[in-house]
């Protein structure tokens, strides 16, 4: 089906199950029982989850690809963020120009940030991207918001005011980001039960957005082209000797995972009309490499299953306190259950980075590829456990 | 000419921290070949570690003054710290004054330990695993250890002041032989350069002079006919991580006066310094030094108001403009030596 084999077209329809299908698969738990604060199917979670997967698949098609690792991909997503609120401020909320600009500036933006960097390979390169993303922070922090040239409008971040120009805003439209006047707030809330789910239209945007991002990332896997970028990971020396050149390839993969920033920072930007400086920070940077990562660099699901990941832990692990522990071990003796929630304290609430910091090295040191691999290889010793239970019936039989 | 010399000064004491940190990237890199993004993290332990030293002087006991009332007429509870309790009331409060300098003292038993142990507990595993997993797995333990100390030290920045003595100023304009109040530098910056200097003339001076910082040399050059001479120069290494772990931890509790220690102080550093190791040469100990100085000088210069009005935020941005420009010109960086990470 649209030119993927059979595997790839299984995958692909089990990601849209999955994200058409979000509001109910995140929400397994009444609302009012205990285990709600557990549902992370309400609309503001959810299109993050897709937003960076979008944002994370992009960067796997470089650094996965490639093997070049970019310190400084959330410049693009900063970037793609100001140009959408810029759309915002100049036509109307609409958000198929601000994120058709998003893009397009994010593209033009990598085009000169790869050209710059890509000379270099390596730690150079890391360093390279690490300092164009710092200095684009800086400028965006300070230097593009005085008072004369006002680009980013410094700390307070980018937004809509009542005085902007919005030249094809009518009172008709909604006052807030939509399509064609379809809200991207607007949610429908559906009841059965005790459970309620909510069917949000600018997350169901962010998704059909995602499944058409992700079809791509499996073209471009399955391309001659990304042949080329695999190459060029594996042996660029090589690729040298027989006549390729391989600059073109790999800044042609720099820009698409740059669009692909700069588009999730401009749907970032059509749920939340703001953009702030602290999104191009080298912390936001680090942390879609440990999404890649933590999901599988160079695996097709893994970037998404990492965002996923992270994100549902960030929102679910930050809201587990004391008194949540304390009813979870409360079937422990008193001594116990003070000893089990102070050694579990640290690691929850404000502590989650720390969780997420020792989960991210453990992955690093004994699961480099990810939660894609520890999935394989936990599906590969089951079935050798079945099939080595049959080989040692048959091997016994020519004993006896 | 008397404002220039202020703008050199004033480069300096950035200046020091920059090349002592990025001294000790270098001696990693040089040595072990690994790219440390934990580095950053050891220079805020080490100004932790004059944190710690500062509360431990100052735990204190009670006791119930009958000559002292509030301002309720019940007795006064005064607190004494042990230290005074011991030494007499003045030798413990000079004590207590000069915290940040003793705690020098306590610091480098402290993060050679933490040198050593993350180099053989953790380190030691990445040597023939790509520079990119070496990235990764130093940054999450950046993470790791920067979120230990949150948890320990809370987010809010903490005061460490320097000993009264060091307060103030010192009007350096009158002694060069210019008007009073020309140059009028504090003391502690003066204090803080000459401590890194002392430092990286000691960590030159013990590579160069002893026996065993020629053989860390000779292994840096070419580590392979190091080890068939049967000398084990793997040891040599994990002792020169402790040094490097020991002069970013050194550097980091001299920093505390200037600059409050908080938890995520190492990251604004390290990325930095990783521009001042590219910038002096991956693998040159005097390229680090020299690119450390000049980059922390080159950016007081363009935080003058003259240089912030002809370029508005050139400020902001100058190191990361030098770094690219020097990379992309003389990719080796300015001491660069041949064959040493060219790729």
């Amino acid at each position: 089906m649209l030119g993927l084999d059979k595997k790839d077209t299984s995958l692909l329809i089990i990601v849209a199950i999955l994200t058409l299908l979000a509001p109910f698969i995140l929400n397994p738990f009444p609302t009012g029982s205990a285990m709600a604060q557990f549902n992370a199917g309400y609309p503001d979670l959810m299109q993050r989850f897709v937003i960076f997967g979008i944002f994370a698949i992009g960067f796997n098609i470089l650094f996965g690809l490639t093997g070049y690792l970019s310190f400084g991909h959330a410049a693009f997503l900063g970037v793609g963020s100001y140009s959408a609120v810029w759309m915002f401020k100049l036509l109307s909320y609409n958000v198929i120009p601000a994120i058709a600009l998003s893009v397009v500036v994010a593209a033009l933006f990598s085009l000169l940030i790869g050209y710059v960097s890509l000379r270099r390979s390596g730690i150079y390169f890391s360093i390279l991207t690490l300092a164009f993303a710092q200095m684009s922070f800086a400028l965006a922090y300070s230097v593009l918001s005085n008072p004369k040239f006002n680009l980013t409008n410094g700390e307070t971040g980018l937004q809509v005011y009542a005085d902007d120009p919005q030249i094809f805003h009518r009172d008709s439209l909604p006052d807030m980001p939509h399509l064609f006047g379809l809200s991207m707030r607007s949610t429908y809330k559906l009841d059965i039960g005790a459970w309620s789910f909510d069917f949000n239209a600018g997350y169901y945007l962010c998704a059909v957005i995602m499944m058409v991002m992700f079809y791509l990332a499996i073209r471009i896997f399955r391309s001659p082209f990304g042949m080329m970028l695999r190459a060029v990971k594996s042996n660029q020396q090589r690729m040298n000797y027989t006549g390729l050149n391989p600059r073109p390839y790999t800044l042609a993969a720099f820009v698409i995972s740059g669009m692909y920033a700069g588009l999730a920072g401009g749907l970032m930007a059509a749920m939340d009309p703001l953009a702030g400086a602290e999104r191009m920070q080298w912390t936001a940077s680090g942390e879609v490499v440990l999404m890649t990562i933590l999901g599988g660099a160079g695996t097709l699901i893994g970037p998404v299953l990492g965002a996923g990941f992270i994100k549902y832990f960030e929102n679910i692990f930050s809201k587990i306190n004391d008194n949540i522990l304390h009813q979870w071990f409360s079937f422990l003796p008193d001594g116990i259950e003070d000893f089990m929630v102070f050694i579990v304290h640290p690691f929850i609430g404000k502590g989650w980075h720390l969780t997420l910091g020792i989960l991210f090295m453990l992955v690093v040191i004994f699961l480099p590829g990810g939660l894609v691999e520890g999935g394989q290889r936990l599906g590969k010793w089951i079935r050798n456990r079945g099939k080595g239970a049959t080989d040692a019936k048959t091997k016994q039989e020519p004993a006896e | 000419m008397d404002a220039i010399i202020l703008q050199i000064l004033n480069g300096l004491d950035k200046g020091s921290a920059y090349a002592l940190i990025a001294l000790g990237l270098t001696l990693i890199f040089g040595t072990l070949g690994v790219v440390n993004f934990a580095h950053g993290a050891l220079f805020m332990i080490g100004a932790f570690c004059a944190v710690t030293v500062q509360r431990l002087l100052n735990l204190s006991f009670q006791t119930v003054d009958e000559t002292q009332k509030d301002f309720l007429g019940n007795p006064l509870k005064v607190d004494t710290p042990y230290v005074e309790a011991w030494f007499g009331p003045e030798v413990g409060a000079t004590i207590i004054d000069w915290s940040v300098p003793l705690a020098v003292v306590f610091a480098i038993p402290i993060m050679l330990a933490v040198g050593y142990a993350m180099e053989r507990g953790l380190i030691k595993h990445f040597y023939k695993r790509p520079h990119a997993d070496q990235i990764l797995v130093t940054f999450g333990l950046a993470i790791v250890l920067q979120e230990i100390i949150k948890y320990f030290f809370g987010a809010n920045p903490i005061q460490t002041p320097e000993p009264s003595a060091l307060k103030g100023s010192l009007d350096i304009g009158l002694m060069l032989g210019f008007d009073p109040n020309a140059i009028i530098y504090p003391i502690w910056r003066l204090v803080y350069f000459a401590f890194a200097a002392v430092i990286i003339g000691g960590v030159f001076a013990f590579l160069q002079f002893t026996t065993f910082g020629m053989v860390v040399r000779a292994g840096m050059a070419d580590r392979e006919t190091v080890g068939l001479l049967g000398i084990n120069i793997d040891k040599r290494f994990t002792i020169m991580f402790g040094i490097a772990a020991g002069v970013a931890g050194l550097a980091g509790v001299m920093y505390g006066p200037l600059n409050p220690p908080n938890y995520h102080m190492g990251m604004d550093f390290l990325v930095l310094s990783f521009v001042v190791v590219v910038v002096g040469g991956m693998g040159s100990l005097p390229g680090a030094v020299a690119a450390g100085f000049l980059l922390g000088v080159l950016e007081s210069f363009a935080s003058t108001t003259w240089a912030t009005t002809t370029i508005p935020g050139i400020n902001q941005i100058i190191i990361y403009l030098v770094a690219i420009i020097i990379l992309l010109t003389r990719p080796r960086g300015l001491m660069g030596r041949k064959g040493v990470m060219e790729e």
